[in-house]
């Protein structure tokens, strides 16, 4: 657990309040948790196989390197210099871009409320390996007996089989948030990503011995040096890099709130960025080595197994683990890292909401707790446990990444960067206790690259929906669920920023105490006065 | 497996699992460095 020994009496009285990361390797293996999730398992391979294979790793690393580690850093700088979730961090940064924060906790209230439902799914799946329980045809067992999926339409009618999963996986959820920020988060992520690490090895090296995998890795990682020249391959990696780093929606700003103040940022967002693609990769080699075996089992290319997203997940690989050796191990190895890998995303996502609520409200941990976590985990039952849930699900996912969390990125790395001017100050707190230093180079990255990435990424995205309807979907669930969310969340956010603070809450400027270059052990004339660490930087 | 797949998937573990351990022993370094001088 942390101690305040040696603090300023004002922050030691707010970690009090707040909770914090207990250490640097804490935090870490929180903001790994969050970032490695179900896209870098299901998203990644696919992307990369689609766009280019081993070309692709141009485009991704470029993107890594000048997009996504610097908007990391940027998120951490905003967070840990203010001290406070989205909405607290963004009001302490300027009045006015408050509503932003909640913009962002609207859109992690939505993620929150479908991203279990996948977690369901895998948590069952993981116990139907040890039987292959879904018999000859997958797709027809997924779509059909588990999910009894019907006519697009929004219904009423429960399926129990989903039912049961989300309300366990909810209930522990709940258990660990109101568990607090080190002993709920912290000790989640401290003993599930090694967990994670050690499942995932195992699911790779016994994919690679299946026959095959040498032709799966072949497809993957051959270079298509043409795909270099197209536009969509950048912007596919640009959006890879960045749905899967878990920037932008203020996931990193809260979790770097709890970190305390003499750490080094900098290192550890090169740590949490290299471990997100490190996994993502590994994910790679393991799925593509068990879809060539797929392939070779069936006598066919590995262009006509290959897929990503729920299609891999529960129909190609219950395939492969109905004809591998050892399959009932190989499932339990899978779906069991999608559901480690997905709580602790999940939880991440749940704590932006909580953590801004609790800011502004003065409540505590268990009451907002149960306060977000009640509504959402019904919001959830209701929406996804019907035969109308896969439906809503894809629509709010495809559109809240799109047109959520790539809108708000833009709009508050912009905001930060042009509106606010405030860059300089909070590359200088990173540079207090960070190495490397973040100078000139990155304040560019984080002001022109970075959002011109995002750009073409959205205007991509954008230019698809208009000229095709995405997957085809009746107009009234897209309006609803997809664009008429969309359009919402910003104006909830801005809606929930005329809320008054509670009393006493600081704003205009990081709080005293929060200046990471001010000593450990303090005298009162120094640092109870008002405004100290203001700045933030090194003075 | 063909070489130019052969040398792809090499190259991508040197530079994503190399960049995480340069990445983490500069981490490593940084925090002995503050903690001397904490002590001093």
């Amino acid at each position: 657990m942390g101690t305040t020994a040696g603090r300023v009496p004002e922050q030691a009285a707010e970690e009090r309040r707040r909770g914090s990361f207990s250490s640097r390797r804490v935090f870490i293996l929180a903001a790994i948790g969050s970032a490695v999730g179900l896209g870098n398992i299901w998203r990644f391979p696919y992307v990369a196989y689609e766009n280019g294979g081993g070309a692709f790793l141009v485009p991704y690393l470029v993107a890594l390197l000048t997009a996504g580690i610097p908007f990391l850093l940027l998120d951490y700088a905003i967070g840990h210099r203010h001290r406070g979730s989205a909405p607290l961090s963004f009001a302490r940064l300027r009045r006015g871009t408050e509503g932003l924060g909640w913009w962002q906790v609207a859109i992690c209230f939505v993620i929150a409320v479908y991203y279990a439902a996948v977690l369901a799914w895998a948590l069952r799946y993981t116990f139907f390996s040890l039987d292959q329980a879904w018999g000859p045809d997958p797709e027809a067992f997924f779509f059909g007996e588990f999910l009894q999926a019907g006519d697009v339409a929004v219904t009423a009618d429960v399926v129990p089989g989903v039912l049961v999963p989300l309300a366990l996986v909810w209930l522990a959820v709940l258990v660990i948030m109101a568990l607090g920020v080190q002993r709920g988060i912290g000790l989640t992520s401290l003993v599930f990503i090694p967990v994670l690490v050690l499942a995932f090895v195992a699911l790779v090296v016994q994919a690679l011995l299946l026959p095959g995998a040498g032709a799966g890795l072949d497809a993957l990682f051959t270079p298509d040096w043409s795909a270099l020249t197209s536009a969509s391959v950048w912007a596919a990696a640009f959006g890879q890099i960045f749905f899967s780093l878990s920037v932008g929606f203020g996931i990193m700003i809260t979790y770097a709130s709890y970190v305390r103040r003499r750490e080094d940022m900098v290192g550890s967002g090169l740590v949490v960025g290299f471990s997100n693609s490190g996994f993502e990769l590994l994910a790679g080699i393991g799925v593509f080595a068990a879809l060539g075996f797929m392939a070779q089992a069936g006598g066919v290319a590995v262009d006509e197994v290959a897929s990503g997203g729920i299609g891999l997940a529960f129909i190609a690989f219950p395939t492969i683990i109905s004809e591998a050796p050892a399959g009932a191990l190989l499932g339990v190895l899978f779906f069991g890292s999608l559901v480690i890998a997905g709580i602790t995303s999940l939880i991440s996502v749940i704590e932006v909401v909580i953590s801004a609520v609790r800011d502004k409200l003065e409540t505590s941990r268990l009451t907002a707790t149960l306060a977000v976590g009640v509504p959402v985990a019904v919001l959830s039952l209701v929406l996804f446990s019907t035969t109308s849930g896969i439906y809503v699900l894809d629509v709010v996912d495809h559109f809240v990444n799109q047109y959520g969390i790539l809108v708000v990125a833009l709009v508050s790395m912009l905001v930060v960067a042009w509106g606010l001017r405030a860059l300089t100050g909070l590359g200088e707190h990173l540079n207090v206790h960070g190495r490397p230093r973040v100078g000139a180079g990155w304040r560019v990255l984080t002001s022109v690259v970075a959002p011109a990435g995002l750009a073409v990424v959205l205007v991509l995205a954008l230019r698809d929906d208009l000229e095709t309807p995405y997957e085809g979907y009746p107009t009234w669930l897209l309006a609803v669920f997809g664009w008429g969310m969309a359009v919402a969340l910003p104006i909830v956010g801005f809606l929930l920023a005329r809320l008054r603070w509670r009393a006493g809450t600081h704003l205009d400027g990081p709080p005293p105490g929060s200046d990471p270059a001010a000593p450990l052990h303090v005298t009162p004339t120094t640092e109870l006065a008002p405004g100290s660490g203001h700045e933030g930087g090194r003075r | 497996m063909s070489t130019s797949a052969i040398v792809m998937m090499v190259v991508a573990m040197l530079v994503m699992w190399g960049g995480l351990a340069v990445s983490v022993v500069n981490l490593l370094r940084q925090g002995a460095v503050e903690d001397r001088a904490e002590d001093a």
